[in-house]
């Protein structure tokens, strides 16, 4: 079964509003994906009807309010192949690398241990580490890429030994489009006895996600590049981990009994969890995984390779154009000779076209490309031929407009 | 609330004939011999740096030069500003800098200053809200290098 994309187009609401009068068109998912009615209508539901606090009260609407948010976090971890209890809630990828590194990093690396960092990763996937290694006296090498942005396994095999505690590495860069070949990765890195961190921040919304075949440790992504609201993200961890893993923000709801001088910490997930958590934007994230769960996923993936192979080769015809590294899916990153990235995405918006200009949160990629900035566009489900055609033709006009 | 999220206005009034000029062919772009003052401010939008050389005489200055890379509005700015505050007085500089500054916060139909010059050039970042910080930042580079005193 095909893809009907104006159908789908017409399921977020925020791609029916004109831009400057133009036909939307919106090429930076990658940054934050837009919300389906159903999510929408999922969040303003809970706002009404099971507006209750939760695990906590035991009126009607804390008990509504409960059932809906467990019921999300169960299919969180349908949707990645986990287990309830090994879904931690986090504020996003960004704050779920932060746990991993706070809480399992400052127990486990020490004074002449490594770190690695590929060399794609975004800050989120890259600063933790830099200040935990900062912290504990360990140190942070970082795993190299060829000219293509793929990881060079060969090298990364040649840096593990016994000091390195710890991998981490993006599924789907943001930059590149690259795959990252996580099984592989994590076979090498446990071989050498170090866990394996994936940011999966870009991948759940474009591959199929299953942590048990992949293979890694800890698993982060946010609920905002998933069609859900911002706000809310996902650590998966092994059991085994998470049990052995001490708090690293402590309060209400994380405990599971209190005295003046000591505390017992709950079990995880909610040893990880302190505090009142988003409501509405877990609930908001289940509903997200469930509408995708309404759709031909096989046939999505096929219209979004089809649409980045011709957004990829388009963008690579264009006069001047260079082609950041060699995208296999959802983004591709490039520069125009003679145009800066911000002045591209300035001129092309007065078009209605939305695309993303800096380095995207990874400053030291685009340093080791030899480039300052990049644009960057980037699909989702929801985009279409009209799309790509709307910013080729755009592009035209850049050159037009710096003469 | 209305079906549109902005009204349409024309990057040509952005990407004015002096701006490009000036990105095409900066003045003043380089190290400076003779220097008193530098100052580096990044744009943490993009990355984007601009230094900032300058040899202070006589309460005025004297020579400016500026290295760097950015997009065109942060050369242009940077550019037009080089060609402006060579030879004015340092405290002369300074208003020019708040001038330039509260200008291009205006709202985009507010009088455009004589005194601003080639600068006047930027009167339609007025109209592009995240862009105001990349017209500013070369003015902020001069301002921090003045206040170093090095």
């Amino acid at each position: 079964m095909d893809v009907d994309p104006a159908a789908l187009r017409r399921e977020f609401p925020a791609l029916g509003v004109p831009v400057h009068g133009r036909r939307f068109v919106y090429l930076d998912s990658a940054s934050i994906a837009f919300k389906p009615q159903v999510v929408i209508d999922a969040v303003v539901r809970v706002f009404i009807h099971d507006a209750g606090n939760v695990h906590r009260g035991v009126h009607a609407l804390s008990e509504a309010a409960t059932e809906a948010f467990d019921a999300a976090r169960a299919e969180i971890a349908r949707f990645i192949g986990g287990q309830p209890d090994e879904i931690v809630l986090t504020g996003g990828t960004t704050e779920a690398v932060n746990l991993v590194a706070h809480s399992w990093g400052r127990a486990h690396v020490g004074p002449g241990d490594v770190v690695i960092a590929t060399a794609l990763e975004h800050h989120s996937n890259l600063v933790p580490w830099q200040g935990l290694c900062a912290e504990r006296g360990a140190t942070l090498r970082i795993a190299p890429i060829d000219d293509r942005c793929r990881l060079d396994l060969a090298a990364l095999a040649g840096m593990l030994d016994d000091r390195v505690k710890l991998v981490a590495a993006c599924q789907l860069s943001n930059v590149a489009g690259t795959i990252a070949p996580i099984p592989e990765i994590a076979a090498m890195a446990h071989a050498a006895g170090a866990v394996v961190v994936v940011d999966g921040a870009q991948a759940v919304s474009h591959l199929a996600v299953d942590v048990t075949a992949l293979g890694c440790d800890f698993y982060a992504f946010s609920g905002h590049k998933l069609f859900a609201p911002t706000g809310t993200g996902v650590l998966w961890g092994r059991r085994a981990l998470l049990a052995a893993m001490p708090a690293w923000q402590t309060g209400g709801e994380m405990v599971a009994s209190v005295d003046y001088d000591r505390a017992r910490l709950r079990e995880p997930p909610h040893r990880f969890e302190a505090g009142t958590p988003n409501i509405a934007g877990v609930i908001g994230l289940g509903a997200a995984i469930r509408y995708l769960a309404t759709l031909d996923r096989a046939a999505i993936a096929r219209h979004e390779a089809r649409l980045h192979r011709r957004l990829r080769d388009a963008l690579a015809a264009q006069e001047g154009v260079r082609v950041l590294g060699d995208p296999e899916a959802a983004v591709v990153a490039f520069t125009v000779a003679g145009a800066h990235p911000h002045d591209i995405a300035t001129i092309v918006d007065r078009d209605g076209v939305a695309i993303r200009s800096g380095h995207h949160c990874a400053e030291p990629l685009h340093h080791r490309l030899g480039v300052d900035a990049s644009a960057r566009a980037s699909l989702a489900l929801y985009n279409d031929d009209a799309d790509i055609d709307a910013l080729i033709a755009s592009l035209l006009r850049v050159r037009q407009v710096l003469r | 609330m209305s079906d549109q999220r902005a009204p349409r206005t024309d990057v040509d009034d952005l990407y004015q004939a002096t701006i490009v000029d000036h990105d095409r062919a900066p003045r003043n772009l380089g190290a400076l011999a003779g220097a008193t003052h530098h100052a580096t401010v990044d744009n943490p939008l993009c990355g984007d740096v601009v230094t900032m050389h300058i040899r202070v005489a006589d309460g005025a200055v004297q020579e400016v030069a500026f290295e760097g890379r950015g997009c065109a509005l942060s050369r242009a700015a940077a550019s037009i500003m080089t060609t402006m505050v060579q030879g004015r007085p340092v405290d002369a500089s300074r208003q020019l800098a708040t001038a330039f500054e509260q200008f291009v916060q205006s709202a985009p139909d507010a009088a455009i200053p004589d005194e601003l010059g080639d600068l006047r050039a930027f009167s339609g970042v007025r109209r592009f809200r995240s862009r105001r910080v990349c017209a500013m930042l070369a003015f902020r580079s001069l301002i921090q290098a003045l206040d170093s005193g090095t």
